[in-house]
């Protein structure tokens, strides 16, 4: 009986223990320091044009998703969850698209009426 | 991270696993606490309320045809009489970077049932983050002694004041409301309330160390939120 309950105390201890290895989180905090360093750096350098645009996108999208797959777990969650969470994204994705149109179409209408003076 | 056994059952992964879990006519996100859920939920709902500010920041910054101010310039310090651009926001980025590592730390320690570590680092965000409001209180009475306003600024368009207050005025909100309840958190962790399943308040739930794990989420949201702000109206 003893030697059960033994075994149960292990196995307890076993399953509470079963996180990820601190190594991934520090490799993650490293890989975060790191990109955010160069994102620095893109202003520090004072690039241009789409060079800068497209440097500050990639690593804004690199360190987002190592903050959520990792340090908020998402790499290890059920399917379930992962989905449900990331698909309304594309929602936003949507909105963005609409209001590129929209802003287009106000930078036009001002230039047209206040720079230009209208037809 | 929910576990894959549920009383003995081995749940499917992938997408199978989706398909099984959302058909199941029972929880559908099995092995996750539903406070966890219930944060992650919310969280969703928070990127939806960050996503129309920015989205409203591109329309605005879209459609003015004065010149944006150049936030290099605006951001810049001076040290030793030299400016050195986005020198704050660098350092801002830094401290929130580094208290979510410390958070994601605690969580681990917290699952490992290490109460003393999981406690200090829970301490270490909380003044990473306490840091981190204070230098933006400093931004912004510079910014507010220079003449930025929301209805117009020294430096260019005049929608420029009225997005960077709301913007880093929601953010800075967010850090101090998770500052106040990472204190909270540190005390509870310190005086062992997750040892004796101590309840919480306005809950029936035990206390369990998925609490720090729930905590830990709308931290690193927030340093999340924090990415894409740098990025968009600080670097673009």
């Amino acid at each position: 009986m003893e030697e059960t309950n033994k075994i149960n105390e292990k196995t307890k201890k076993d399953e509470q223990t079963s996180t990820q290895k601190i190594g991934i989180y520090l490799w993650i905090w490293l890989l975060l320091f790191v990109l955010s360093f160069f994102s620095y750096m893109v202003d520090w350098y004072q690039f241009q044009g789409m060079l800068r645009w497209s440097l500050i996108l990639f690593f804004m999208f690199l360190k987002a998703g190592l903050i959520m797959a990792f340090f908020m777990h998402l790499f290890w969650e059920r399917y379930a969850l992962v989905n449900v969470l990331l698909w309304p994204m594309t929602a936003i994705a949507c909105f963005i698209f609409l209001m590129t149109a929209e802003f287009k179409y106000t930078l036009f209408s001002r230039f047209f009426y206040f720079v230009v003076g209208g037809a | 991270m929910s576990e894959q056994k549920i009383d003995g059952f081995e749940l499917k992964p992938g997408f199978k696993g989706m398909a099984s879990d959302t058909g199941s006519d029972q929880t559908m996100f099995k092995g996750v606490h539903w406070g966890k859920a219930m944060m992650w939920i919310f969280l969703l709902s928070d990127t939806f309320v960050f996503s129309c500010f920015l989205i409203s920041y591109m329309k605005g910054r879209g459609s003015t045809i004065v010149d944006w101010p150049n936030t290099s310039e605006v951001f810049s310090l001076y040290v030793g009489g030299v400016p050195v651009p986005l020198l704050l926001i660098a350092i801002m980025t830094f401290v929130l970077i580094t208290s979510s590592g410390t958070m994601a730390l605690a969580v681990k320690y917290g699952y490992e049932k290490n109460r003393k570590m999981c406690g200090w680092l829970i301490l270490a965000t909380a003044v990473g983050g306490l840091t981190f409001v204070g230098m933006q209180v400093f931004e912004w009475s510079k910014l507010i002694h220079e003449g930025v306003r929301p209805w117009g600024n020294p430096f260019g368009a005049s929608q420029f004041g009225s997005f960077f207050f709301m913007i880093t005025g929601f953010h800075g909100f967010h850090v101090s409301i998770g500052v106040i309840f990472l204190f909270i958190y540190t005390y509870k962790v310190f005086a062992g309330h997750y040892e004796s399943k101590k309840r919480g308040w306005f809950t029936k739930m035990k206390g369990d160390y998925v609490e720090i794990e729930i905590l830990g989420l709308y931290w690193h949201f927030v340093d999340l939120v924090w990415v894409f702000i740098f990025a968009f109206f600080y670097l673009w």
